[in-house]
């Protein structure tokens, strides 16, 4: 515990740039994410090849991921980018079929009655169809969130610095409170996210405060079917 | 790009196919630790998630395991496990089996859940025992979310063995880590390659017994049969487990 509180300044850059290369790939797989799934929950063709391409890039394990990027765009092998971009790719990856399933589960009818009372596609979509699919959005989201969060300590082992580095480090000085710190710190992140997540989804969603976590542990037990 | 066709070309070189650290070594080594673990986590996962799935006990417990289990970065598990019981096997094994654990239980139970229950009530009536229904009715017609399970835990555990390989242990991770010491870029991509291809080889796989498996039957099971396409759960299969929640 007193090696924690000399090192903080350490630890509290790591946390930091964890945060950074965790947050992003979440948001920007989100922000991806929406039009991508509902354009699989329109068409079926759109969907067999967005499903089916999301699931074996999500089959490529992160280490080598990490690995190939920087060959294929050209970035040095070190740059945090790849693990950015790495991790945006699982996080669409998981979160296209979500939304998919989300919007797909907006009822017809009430689509139809948005229409009848002159919502053009557009104002539809935004009215209606994104709020409809919030809590299974929520869900999704909840879910690439945690595993973002544990995904980024591995580019630790190709020098991308996040609190991964205190597991290399750790284990090269045979040191285990410093595993231990890297180990709940993660664990912090990833439940202060979540957290925000909640507190987001509640804010944007006061109507469905009392369903919606319910719904979201039941979809989120059932994702965990398709991740690793 | 050039650097692929180096990484192909280290891995068609024929000094990468002979003696101890060889490419069909480094694959044996691999598939080992992933069978071994598989094979202890599919012991203790599959009775588990069967139980559940059938008597929708512990149904909160599955899902805590599973969703603390996706929080646990598996570099950090790893480092600690191997610092307390030394390099080797054991560590290894050990949070590999701990790491497929949760997607095989997710996936059996969720999988008999996801069989209708008047069709389990059906079976029941018709003086099937409570063994036989889960032999003969729950688990054919949930197999492809069982089998999607073993899936997520098989790729779980063929990626993590990748990462183990910073602890000094073999399989195709070695290339990658050795590759990434010795600055030997073809080394470091064409490991790469090989970890990516044996992941799609053997996803492909499981994702062809998976369609081969499931009963194909009549339009009561059309959901099952969806499932086992796309992976996803149907939002009718959604919303019946929200049912049975809200009662």
């Amino acid at each position: 515990m007193e090696w924690v509180w000399t090192n903080f300044g350490l630890i509290w850059g790591l946390t930091l740039s964890q945060v950074w290369l965790s947050a992003l790939p979440i948001v920007i797989g989100f922000v991806v994410s929406i039009p991508l799934g509902y354009l699989a929950s329109r068409s079926r063709v759109a969907r067999s090849i967005l499903l089916s391409l999301g699931g074996i890039l999500y089959t490529i394990p992160s280490l080598a991921l990490f690995i190939i990027i920087p060959v294929i765009i050209g970035t040095s092998i070190l740059d945090p980018i790849n693990v950015i971009i790495a991790l945006t790719i699982y996080a669409i990856a998981i979160m296209v079929r979500s939304a998919a399933d989300a919007f797909a589960a907006v009822p017809e009818p009430v689509q139809d009655s948005a229409t009848a009372v002159g919502f053009s596609r557009f104002q539809r979509f935004f009215a209606v169809d994104l709020p409809l699919s919030g809590p299974v959005l929520l869900a999704g989201i909840r879910v690439v969130s945690v595993s973002t969060v544990s995904l980024v300590s591995i580019g630790s082992v190709i020098g991308v610095s996040s609190l991964g580095f205190l597991f290399t480090d750790g284990f090269q000085r045979s040191f285990f409170t410093e595993i231990w710190a890297g180990i709940v710190g993660t664990l912090i992140i990833a439940a202060v996210f979540d957290v925000i997540l909640v507190l987001v989804g509640r804010l944007l969603m006061p109507w469905n405060r009392r369903s919606s976590p319910k719904l979201a542990r039941v979809v989120a037990s059932k994702r965990s079917v398709v991740l690793r | 790009m050039d650097l692929i066709s180096q990484g192909f070309a280290w891995i068609f070189a024929p000094a990468q196919w002979v003696g101890g650290g060889s490419i069909q070594v480094r694959l044996g080594e691999h598939l080992y630790y992933t069978g071994v673990s598989l094979a202890i986590a599919v012991v203790i996962a599959v009775p588990i998630g069967l139980y559940i799935g059938h008597t929708g006990k512990g149904r909160g417990l599955a899902i805590a395991v599973s969703n603390i289990s996706r929080a646990l970065p598996t570099l950090g598990l790893l480092a600690a496990l191997v610092l307390l019981l030394g390099i080797g096997l054991l560590p290894a094994v050990i949070v590999l089996v701990i790491l497929g654990i949760p997607p095989l239980l997710a996936g059996v139970y969720a999988g008999i859940e996801s069989v209708d229950p008047q069709t389990v009530d059906a079976a029941r009536a018709m003086g099937m025992t409570e063994l036989q229904i889960l032999l003969k009715v729950e688990i054919p017609l949930g197999a492809a979310l069982i089998i999607g399970g073993f899936r997520a835990a098989t790729l779980q555990i063929i990626a993590t063995t990748v990462v183990a390989a910073y602890f000094s242990l073999g399989g195709l991770g070695r290339f990658l880590i050795d590759g990434q010491s010795q600055n030997d870029y073809p080394k470091l991509v064409g490991g790469a390659i090989l970890v990516i291809a044996l992941a799609l080889v053997v996803d492909g796989l499981l994702a062809l017994i998976q369609k081969l498996v499931v009963p194909s039957v009549s339009a009561g099971t059309r959901s099952t049969r969806r499932t086992a396409r796309g992976g996803a759960i149907p939002p009718v299969a959604q919303s019946r487990t929200l049912i049975k929640e809200g009662q």
